[in-house]
């Protein structure tokens, strides 16, 4: 019974984290994307925006659901729900850290354990396809069917890639369960350059890293590789008959496909919760002079502030990021917290990353996405899964 | 409310039992049927229940065969569901209909 | 006594979904069906111990398979089959006659079965990717090579009569 209730409070907490945090990596996104444009971005709406998920969430849920009349209709309602239902159930797998100790009572900061860890991310990940491809066909309208269509093959044609480019380092680490894969990497080469898969002898896993985020663009349907749901090209593909909260729900699944993605690629290859150098030479003060430095920003900010009300928000902002710096501090909460930013920090950089080439590419043509896929990326993803193979068979005893 | 009473451990047989429904099922879709691809998806869900026939087996005698030859059916049905789709594809380039009975030009 | 209820959920399921495939007149949902079908045998695969085999399910025949069967339906645009005027008495005597089919085979099975032990969950620790890493490079090398052929051998065939022009 222990173990019931202790599973329930973690996937409680884990989905109310993560769909806040889906809500917010859109705001990042917003803010990040104009900066890059030269643009402010939202800033009416709270602080500096803060508050415009909140407002995006209250207009998707009252506006008017509206059911054509030519769809089918089962169909319409079955594919939201399977794209959200199979994108927000792959994080159950997913570990953010250590162990929690409290007193006596210790649980794993991850919802369950499977010994096939990366097979159940990857078979959801299959199954995700038949969201896009149900829309598209329950549209009824052709430009609909053709993005789903287009979308879904993109898809499958990119999964191949990934899953070899997963192989890979499997090869290295010799196990499909994500908390194993993170132990394997512990540990720190001649003392200070950490055994992250990337860094890893026999063969270093960085053509397995770039592969593996190549084809989770595509997988996610994000820019460069995002014509199926272009605005401009194809009326907006397979979400186009679709309005407030499925439309929500397509947009909930890409962005909780991205987090998945990114924490895997996370887990797999820059090392999950491992530190960058090791602890005795001081990586446990990272996050406090990182939060620090940053509160010290925000009050220098607070004394000639842009604008008026900045006066205000920006020392509370400062003071809050003071307090999280000061946290890191404690020794108790150290331990459970450490682990948990190093792994947020990993994801949230490649989040960035995929935020700054979505400002950044133009977007390919569909021929030459699928050209790439079956010509350039597969042959290399092989090539790369036997050099890893005949290293790794080369120099084990 | 009579009182039914659960097995503590579910026995062999009832996976057998619901094997044999699923491949009954499967001929029934096969022989009935005229649409061409629910006929080759009645093939698959006949292939389905072999497999958990076999994994059945595997359980009973604590071998990893059974699995062994599960994946080997899978990989069958795999190639013979492309070759398969592409062969439907070119029927229906060629006489625009996807009900087998009227694919009937060499008949007597 | 959670194991049988958790089995005859998920054999409810995929007996449903079947009936439900050979029952269906568009292409479609027949082909969902199949994928329900499927995710319960999953299921049931890794209450068997299964774990290797209920992902390889997932990923390879739900996942690749029906996707591909939902493409050429949705590329050639199947639309729902013609009903034939057939006979009432067909229905009234077929389905009882696939019934007592049914419990014919159920009995033979039940006797000709030697007395076995019943599954449970985790007895069957056989089934993780090691061991069938294990025994398929090892006893099973030649079959896998030649599947491996033969997957080659599909994908010529499926390109070049996909290819074919038609005069």
């Amino acid at each position: 019974m222990n173990f019931f209730i202790v599973s329930l409070i973690k996937s409680a907490l884990v989905a109310f984290v993560l769909l806040t945090a889906l809500a917010y990596i859109q705001w990042v996104e917003r803010k990040v994307l104009a900066h890059i444009q030269l643009r402010v971005g939202p800033r009416r709406v709270g602080p500096h925006g803060l508050l415009q998920p909140l407002a995006d969430v209250i207009k998707l849920l009252t506006k008017e659901d509206i059911l054509p009349s030519h769809v089918n209709k089962f169909f319409y309602f079955l594919a939201p729900f399977i794209a959200v239902m199979f994108a927000l159930i792959s994080i159950a797998v997913i570990p953010f850290g250590t162990e929690i100790k409290i007193g006596s009572f210790s649980t794993p900061m991850q919802l369950t354990d499977l010994n096939i860890g990366v097979l159940f991310i990857l078979g959801l990940s299959g199954i995700g396809v038949y969201g896009v491809a149900l829309a598209g066909w329950a549209s009824n309208n052709k430009y609909a069917l053709i993005g789903g269509l287009r979308s879904s093959a993109q898809m499958i044609s990119y999964e191949l890639p990934m899953a070899m480019a997963i192989a890979a380092p499997l090869l290295m680490l010799n196990s499909l369960s994500f908390r194993e894969l993170v132990d394997g990497q512990g540990g720190f080469f001649l003392g200070f350059i950490p055994r992250w898969s990337i860094f890893q002898l026999p063969f270093p896993q960085i053509v397995s890293f770039l592969i593996f985020l190549i084809a989770a663009f595509a997988e996610t349907n994000r820019v460069p590789f995002d014509l199926p749901e272009a605005e401009n090209e194809l009326v907006a593909g397979f979400h186009v008959e679709y309005g407030s909260m499925k439309f929500a729900a397509f947009f909930m699944a890409e962005y909780a496909n991205m987090v998945t993605v990114s924490c895997v690629a996370a887990l797999l290859f820059l090392g999950g919760w491992q530190p960058l150098w090791p602890v005795e030479y001081g990586s446990g003060f990272v996050p406090t002079i990182i939060f620090g430095i940053a509160g010290l920003i925000c009050f220098s900010h607070a004394l000639n502030p842009a604008r008026p009300f900045d006066r205000i928000t920006l020392p509370v902002f400062g003071v809050v990021f003071l307090g999280i710096a000061g946290i890191f501090l404690i020794p108790i909460a150290a331990t459970i917290l450490l682990p948990l930013f190093w792994f947020l920090a990993k994801v949230g950089i490649i989040l960035f990353i995929y935020i700054w080439i979505r400002g950044t590419l133009p977007r390919f043509r569909y021929d030459q996405l699928m050209n790439f896929a079956w010509t350039v990326l597969f042959p290399l993803a092989i090539i790369n899964l036997f050099v890893t193979a005949l290293t790794v068979a080369l120099t084990s005893k | 409310m009579p009182e039914i009473s659960l097995p503590q451990s579910v026995p062999l047989t009832w996976y057998l039992i619901l094997s044999a429904i699923l491949f009954t099922l499967g001929v029934a879709g096969f022989l009935f049927r005229r649409n061409v691809i629910t006929v080759f998806m009645s093939i698959e869900l006949m292939l389905n229940a072999v497999n958990l026939s076999f994994v059945t087996f595997s359980y009973k005698y604590k071998q990893v065969d059974g699995h062994i030859f599960s994946f080997f059916v899978m990989v069958v049905a795999a190639a013979e569901a492309a070759v398969g789709l592409a062969i439907i594809l070119t029927i229906f380039k060629n006489r625009q209909t996807l009900e087998i009975d009227e694919v009937s030009s060499l008949k007597n | 006594m959670v194991d049988a209820i958790l089995f005859l959920l998920f054999a409810a399921i995929a007996v449903v979904c079947a009936i439900n495939l050979v029952v269906q007149t568009h292409p479609i949902s027949s082909a969902l069906s199949l994928v329900g079908v499927m995710g319960a045998l999953a299921l049931i695969y890794l209450q068997l111990g299964g774990e290797f085999i209920a992902a390889a399910q997932l990923i390879v025949y739900a996942g690749a398979i029906m996707v591909l069967f939902i493409f050429v339906i949705m590329l050639l645009n199947a639309g729902k089959e013609r009903k034939l005027p057939r006979r009432l008495w067909v229905t009234y005597a077929g389905v009882p006659l696939l019934a007592g089919f049914i419990g014919v085979a159920a009995f033979v099975i039940e006797r000709m079965l030697p007395p076995s032990p019943g599954a449970k969950f985790g007895a069957m620790t056989h089934g993780n990717p090691q061991e069938i890493g294990r025994s398929l490079f090892q006893v099973y090398l030649l079959p896998f090579e030649v599947t491996s052929v033969l997957i080659l051998i599909a994908i010529l065939g499926a390109v070049v009569l996909a290819s074919k022009e038609v005069e």
